[in-house]
């Protein structure tokens, strides 16, 4: 029984499904986990449809390679395309659809885009190649912006001049704010995420119960972890409570990692605005290099096109990202749009809601099954 | 792409550098604990590892019961392992 073994207690997941639906009752209740990792768990092991039929959860945009827009992937093929750059990224970028293709086409078109696992690597190849001019497509949330700051900073200290950074990244708590601003969806609660809140805390998420009345709870990445989570979420509602709580306490601390905001706050800064795909602008939500590393940031050194490029007609990634679709509800999901053939983002990345569905989905009956509690 | 992949650091290799090599799964490379600076993990502790990164300290029992979760991702946890082992940072 494999899926025993996925649940690593399966007594445990019983306790807690009981826990849920007692706190549920009869009434209906969404959720939204922000975090990709969280999407990919719920579908890897099929947790949706263990849980009570009243209890949905809804995924949101935390998922750093989805939310890239298509002008973006065209900014990083330009780059990739200039001559005697090595274009570096980490291997979920590759694929990312711009509006002429990916990075491996602009690579089989002669281009030498590498990819890397580190920001350090790509710094690496900049050390081991003077003659070339290294950049890299920094992407990703809080989790990820602190090793990009280490490596400029680290570029700075060994006066390496032959490397870029092109900056992507992004803050979490403004897309929560738009969706909770937004009024196609009425949500619950939020599943806080958990690796982004080892660099953040738990205290920047205080203004979603203060200011919108929503609890939150910081969780974990196994399928127990979100059980619990969903339960603390129910029984805060239950009592009268709506605060943030984290259940993931065992990695995450409240005040988050200091040495890592320090650093975040030493390189970048706050753009004016940035574009999400499918959500559109939003204000105060990227991060671009400060002054101070003019000389580092692709932006600057590099002259980029920089053309704004609607998402493709048929993509409703958008919708995926602000949890008002599921992936299959997609028109193109499955067919036209299939992680060979990626027509939106989402199917991309293993954290991408439409990737995790597709290859997952089918767990949802087995999983029913071994806890004993069928959705329908 | 945030996975985090518990690690045990076998060596420190450079403390002024804060360069450590660790080990994950029997691959042991270089990673920087320069995010963890504050309170700089030592040999034996283990850290949750993100992009050649430590991010955080964690323990042992957590280190293990990350590792399985890890593990039943497949596919991903295999990706994430290769790239580990292709790194080799300055
Ligand atoms: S199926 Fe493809 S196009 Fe549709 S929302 Fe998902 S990733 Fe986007």
């Amino acid at each position: 029984m494999r899926f025993v073994d996925e649940f690593r207690d399966p007594a445990a997941a019983r306790r807690l499904l009981t826990a849920i639906s007692g706190l549920a009752g009869d009434e209906e209740f969404k959720f939204m986990e922000v975090c990709g990792g969280h999407t990919h768990t719920i579908y890897r092991h099929g947790l949706e449809h263990v849980l009570p039929a009243n209890i949905e959860l809804v995924h949101g945009p935390g998922c750093p390679v989805c939310v890239i827009p298509m002008g973006r992937v065209d900014d990083a093929i330009w780059l990739a395309e200039q001559p005697d750059v090595v274009f570096t990224t980490f291997g979920d970028m590759m694929r990312v659809p711009g509006s002429n293709g990916n990075l491996l086409d602009a690579k089989a078109r002669g281009a030498d885009v590498r990819f890397v696992y580190s920001p350090l690597d790509a710094l690496r190849i900049a050390v081991d190649n003077p003659d070339k001019r290294v950049v890299f497509f920094a992407v990703g949330f809080e989790t990820t912006a602190p090793s990009t700051a280490v490596t400029l900073v680290r570029a700075r200290e060994l006066g390496v001049r032959n490397f870029s950074v092109f900056s992507n990244h992004v803050t979490i708590v403004p897309p929560i704010k738009a969706i909770l601003d937004s009024p196609d969806l009425r949500l619950s609660g939020f599943l806080g995420p958990g690796h982004v809140s080892t660099v953040v805390g738990n205290r920047p998420y205080r203004f979603v119960p203060e200011v919108y009345g929503k609890p939150l709870v910081v969780a974990g990445f196994e399928p127990l972890d979100i059980l619990a989570s969903v339960a603390m979420l129910l029984r805060q509602i239950r009592e009268g409570r709506c605060e943030v709580e984290n259940q993931y306490s065992r990695v995450v601390r409240p005040e988050g990692n200091p040495a890592a905001l320090a650093l975040l706050a030493q390189v970048f800064e706050l753009r004016p605005h940035f574009e999400w795909r499918g959500l559109g602008f939003i204000s105060q939500s990227g991060l671009r290099l400060r002054e101070d590393f003019a000389d580092l940031d692709a932006e600057q050194v590099y002259d980029l096109p920089g053309v704004r490029i609607a998402d493709p007609k048929a993509c409703q990634c958008g919708e995926v990202l602000k949890g008002v679709l599921k992936p299959w509800e997609c028109k193109v999901f499955g067919t036209a749009c299939t992680p060979e053939t990626p027509i939106g983002t989402c199917m991309v990345s293993p954290e991408g809601a439409c990737a995790a569905y597709y290859n997952f989905g089918r767990m949802h009956r087995d999983a029913a099954q071994l806890v004993g509690q069928s959705r329908r | 792409m945030c996975l985090g992949i518990p690690g045990r650091i076998v060596e420190v290799v450079d403390a002024a550098e804060h360069l450590a090599k660790v080990e994950i799964d029997g691959v042991r490379r270089m990673i920087s604990v320069r995010l963890l600076q504050k309170d700089p993990p030592g040999e034996g502790d283990w850290v949750l590892v993100h992009v050649g990164f430590a991010m955080a300290r964690i323990d042992e029992e957590e280190a293990r019961l990350t590792l399985q979760a890890v593990e039943r991702l497949g596919e991903t946890y295999r990706d994430e392992l290769a790239a580990y082992d292709s790194t080799s940072i300055v």
